[in-house]
């Protein structure tokens, strides 16, 4: 294989990579952008939702059909999952100062991931993710697996009706509404606790995608499985500019990109460093990321 | 005497009173070598915790990485004794200082933004430090740890006495640092950042500098916990460090009561010993650790102490208005507070 | 139609509102008029339930409105328009006139009103397609009105409509003012501006330091000799 054609394989594993990245970072970006809180708790999120997957694949086993019933029921149960962990623990705290909240999305985020450890039917063990037999297709010389094919069109998907959701409906727009302004929104009839409800039920139902995703594509599941890929999808959201949703879209594709091919080309223990070393950069050059526009902190 | 005075001689009899105890209860055995060996660890686990509350309760910035800092200070004492030979006090004073350079390189880019990039920044930084702290094996040990680091004495008898009454000084030595630092004015300048960052910039107050002096600050006393950390345990393993560990940190603040140096001391002891209680639960310990987080923010934001008022519980305070005269002859015992 | 009575509110420590009570009858302009800091605004967010009211009772149509959400006072019909325009800049014109039709459902007439609109706007109807950050001041203003008339309702609260525009401005927002009056929609105004609001008003309540120091219709206060010293400028 040559040097350019092994770039483009690393390229494309990257693009469905940062594919499922861009899932949970819309999650991210999202939350920030109404209630302004990074939601630590969201790629724990992704751990609940590849687990409902994995019950729900065990149980009926794998069939393109209970694939599809994977994403079906877990999405649903984790954006219920996520209005209850909003209304129990960040919306109490939405008047405290900012570092309580934050401490409180620590608190879940270890909650969820040590509650799942404990739990007797997940333990602190990884488990083999039930996928359909793996399949390698040729496209144009590259190398596509089965479970790649399965990411772009889930991800894709996904966000297309995203996009509508957001752009063309009302509750769209009263989530851009309250997101620039609560106290107007309120005041124009908008029941904003309900908004913010909906934003966090749409970003964790991303959020389970994403997990059953990345939890075929390697292909287990365990409790912590969602704090890496939920610190990479966090620093999507900055790279795109958070709070602004194509950002996200953008940032987990090149994140994911780039992950492949520090792996690929210079070191897969130092990929993750290296992500970092990726927000520290953008911190120092242009903090409001590449689609954020440059906001000051309202008085 | 004015009061001052009075206060600082309360202090510091306090402090004495208290390193003749301890440490002569440890020398004479009425505590013994486990429990001593508890209460080094807790005042290990009180001086980083302080450290955390400096950038996090009285800065009002949240940081995750400090386990991270630990590791740096723990790993750059042990380096120096072991491969240079470096008497331990400068090599601990050494581990403060690397981690410090570390704080600084971090917090320049972090805290130019908004307090949530610290969160984060630092959170990646704990974990970025283990998994360079596994591949720098020449230094590190690598995976399997680091052993063998000589501890302060090799005398039966009085290594557990040493270890505590050294551990107890830069204690001392912390709180005292940290407590001239918030009655000063720089030190009102960081509480004024997190009671209104854009009121104390408007006031002219840099906010910048002063979030980067405290985490630096924080820093530096999270890496002189580790190097004291290292010849004290005599084994150093990367995942010791782990994001785990800082929350135990952050949890210790949060009992305390955020901006609070009497609250930690005390939760950051009370803590250390109720692990050693609790180990019968295993797993579950995790499990309530971050119940504890969540509940505490929902209903006691400002931490156990918060219980004595709202202007926290200070040992100094309760000794100086513990004294009757001075009851009596003051009108308004609640003026009696901070300066 | 909306009755205040004995209003208290505070902020941390500071008494606001003192035993503030009036009055709006509907098909009626009615302002209230006093300085900078009298409690005019907080009037206003106290009826929208912006925030938290110490005692005292806040009656719109027979409906207690403590015990309702922000929200809920919208279906009501009773509607603000924000101290400082506050539009959403985030959205299209389109956009924030929708919004100001969220609690609607009968999409027939909401398309109608679209058109009543943009009669009495022309120049919302050319921006539509456009940011609303993009507008200018006057514009912004007059898109505030627009987005709260599309809630179809009974009684507009409008708070400073008159800040930082230029006169000839302010004489057209004024002018809107009374024409919706005319079309059905009673008008709570607060204003600074006394003379301008006397001059549209039916009748007018003076607030001072958070107590209604004077009332009366609007030409009785307009020629009163307190009120002008006070806020007429002689």
């Amino acid at each position: 294989m040559g040097v350019i054609q092994q770039i483009l394989q690393q390229t494309l594993n990257g693009l469905a990579l940062g594919g499922i990245y861009a899932l949970l970072a819309l999650g991210y970006t999202m939350v920030y952008g109404i209630v302004k809180l990074i939601n630590f708790a969201h790629g724990d999120i992704l751990m609940l939702g590849a687990f409902a997957g994995y019950f729900v694949l065990n149980y009926f086993g794998v069939t393109p059909g209970t694939l599809v019933l994977s994403f079906i029921i877990s999405m649903p149960v984790c954006a219920i999952i996520g209005i209850l962990i909003e209304k129990i623990c960040y919306k109490p705290l939405r008047d405290s100062p900012r570092i309580n909240a934050l401490i409180t999305a620590i608190g879940v985020s270890l909650f969820l991931e040590n509650g799942a450890r404990v739990l007797p039917v997940i333990g602190p063990n990884p488990r083999v993710f039930p996928t359909l037999p793996s399949v390698t297709h040729n496209l144009f010389g590259l190398g596509i697996s089965r479970v790649q094919i399965l990411v772009f069109i889930i991800t894709i998907g996904l966000m297309i009706i995203l996009n509508y959701i957001v752009n063309y409906t009302k509750i769209g727009r009263a989530m851009r509404a309250v997101s620039f302004d609560q106290g107007a929104s309120s005041l124009m009839g908008i029941n904003v606790d309900r908004v913010i409800s909906f934003t966090f039920a749409l970003g964790s139902a991303l959020a389970a995608a994403a997990g059953i995703l990345f939890a075929s594509s390697y292909p287990q599941v365990e409790p912590y499985m969602g704090i890496m890929p939920g610190l990479k999808a966090f620093i999507a959201a900055v790279m795109g500019g958070i709070g602004s949703i194509p950002g996200a879209m953008l940032g987990g594709f090149i994140l994911g990109v780039a992950e492949t091919l520090t792996k690929g080309f210079i070191s897969s223990q130092l990929a993750d460093a290296f992500a970092f070393g990726f927000l520290i950069i953008i911190l120092v050059v242009k903090p409001t990321g590449i689609l954020g526009k440059p906001v000051g902190e309202k008085v | 005497m004015n009061k001052d005075r009075k206060t600082n001689l309360i202090s510091f009899l306090i402090i004495l009173f208290g390193f003749i105890l301890t440490t002569g209860l440890v020398a004479f055995r009425v505590i013994d070598e486990y429990t001593a060996q508890i209460l080094t660890i807790g005042g290990i686990n009180v001086i980083i915790a302080l450290g955390l509350n400096l950038i996090s309760g009285f800065t009002g910035q949240l940081a995750l990485g400090h386990a991270g800092f630990m590791a740096v200070g723990a790993y750059t004492t042990a380096a120096l004794i072991m491969k240079l030979n470096v008497p331990i006090f400068p090599a601990i004073l050494a581990g403060g200082l690397v981690s410090a350079v570390f704080g600084l390189l971090i917090g320049l880019p972090a805290l130019r933004l908004h307090g949530d990039y610290l969160a984060i920044v630092t959170l990646g930084f704990g974990e970025i430090i283990r998994v360079i702290m596994v591949n720098l094996s020449d230094i590190t040990g690598g995976p399997a740890g680091l052993k063998g680091i000589p501890p302060f004495t090799t005398n039966f008898f009085w290594r557990p006495v040493l270890s505590f009454a050294l551990v107890y000084i830069f204690l001392v030595l912390v709180i005292i640092i940290l407590n001239n630092l918030i009655n000063s004015s720089p030190g009102r300048a960081i509480i004024s950042i997190r009671e209104d960052e854009i009121a104390a910039n408007a006031m002219g107050i840099n906010v910048f500098y002063f979030k980067i002096f405290a985490f630096t600050l924080s820093a530096f006393i999270a890496g002189l916990g580790g190097g004291i950390y290292a010849p004290f345990f005599g084994y150093l393993n990367p995942n010791m460090f782990n994001f785990q560990k800082s929350v135990e940190f952050l949890i210790i603040v949060v009992l305390g009561g955020m901006g609070n140096i009497t609250g930690t001391v005390l939760a950051g002891f009370g803590l250390t010993y109720l692990q050693e209680i609790l180990r019968f639960l295993k797993d579950y310990r995790l499990v309530i650790y971050p119940l504890i987080l969540v509940l505490m923010m929902l209903f006691q934001p400002a931490g156990l102490m918060g219980f004595f008022g709202n202007k926290g519980f200070s040992l100094t305070r309760f000794v100086r208005e513990f004294n009757p005269k001075k009851i009596f002859r003051m009108k308004n015992p609640g003026k009696a507070g901070e300066k | 139609m909306l009755k205040v009575k004995n209003l208290n509110v505070y902020y941390g420590n500071i008494h606001a509102l003192h035993n503030i009570s009036f009055e709006v009858n509907e098909g009626e302009i009615v302002t209230l008029i006093g300085a900078n800091g009298a409690g005019k605004t907080t009037t206003l967010h106290s009826i929208s339930r912006l925030i938290p009211i110490e005692s005292g009772e806040v009656e719109f149509l027979g409906h207690t409105l403590q015990t309702l959400w922000p929200h809920n006072i919208v279906e009501l019909g009773l509607i603000q328009v924000p101290e400082g325009r506050r539009i959403f800049s985030n959205l299209t014109v389109k956009e924030n006139l929708e919004m100001g039709a969220f609690i609607r459902k009968d999409r027939e007439q909401i398309k109608k009103d679209y058109e009543m609109i943009f009669t009495r706007f022309p120049r919302l109807k050319e921006r539509l397609r456009q940011m609303a950050g993009t507008l200018s001041g006057g514009e912004q203003q007059m898109l505030a009105i627009a987005r709260a008339l599309m809630s179809k309702p009974k009684l507009l609260l409008l708070d400073e409509p008159s800040m930082g525009l230029a006169p000839l401005l302010v004489k057209e927002i004024f002018s809107i003012i009374q024409e919706i009056n005319k079309a059905g929609t009673t008008v709570l105004l607060v204003e600074q501006n006394a003379h301008l609001a006397l001059s549209v008003a039916d009748r007018a309540y003076v607030l001072e330091t958070g107590r209604i120091v004077t009332q009366g219709s609007a030409k009785a206060l307009a020629s009163s000799e307190d009120v002008r010293k006070a806020y007429l400028g002689g």
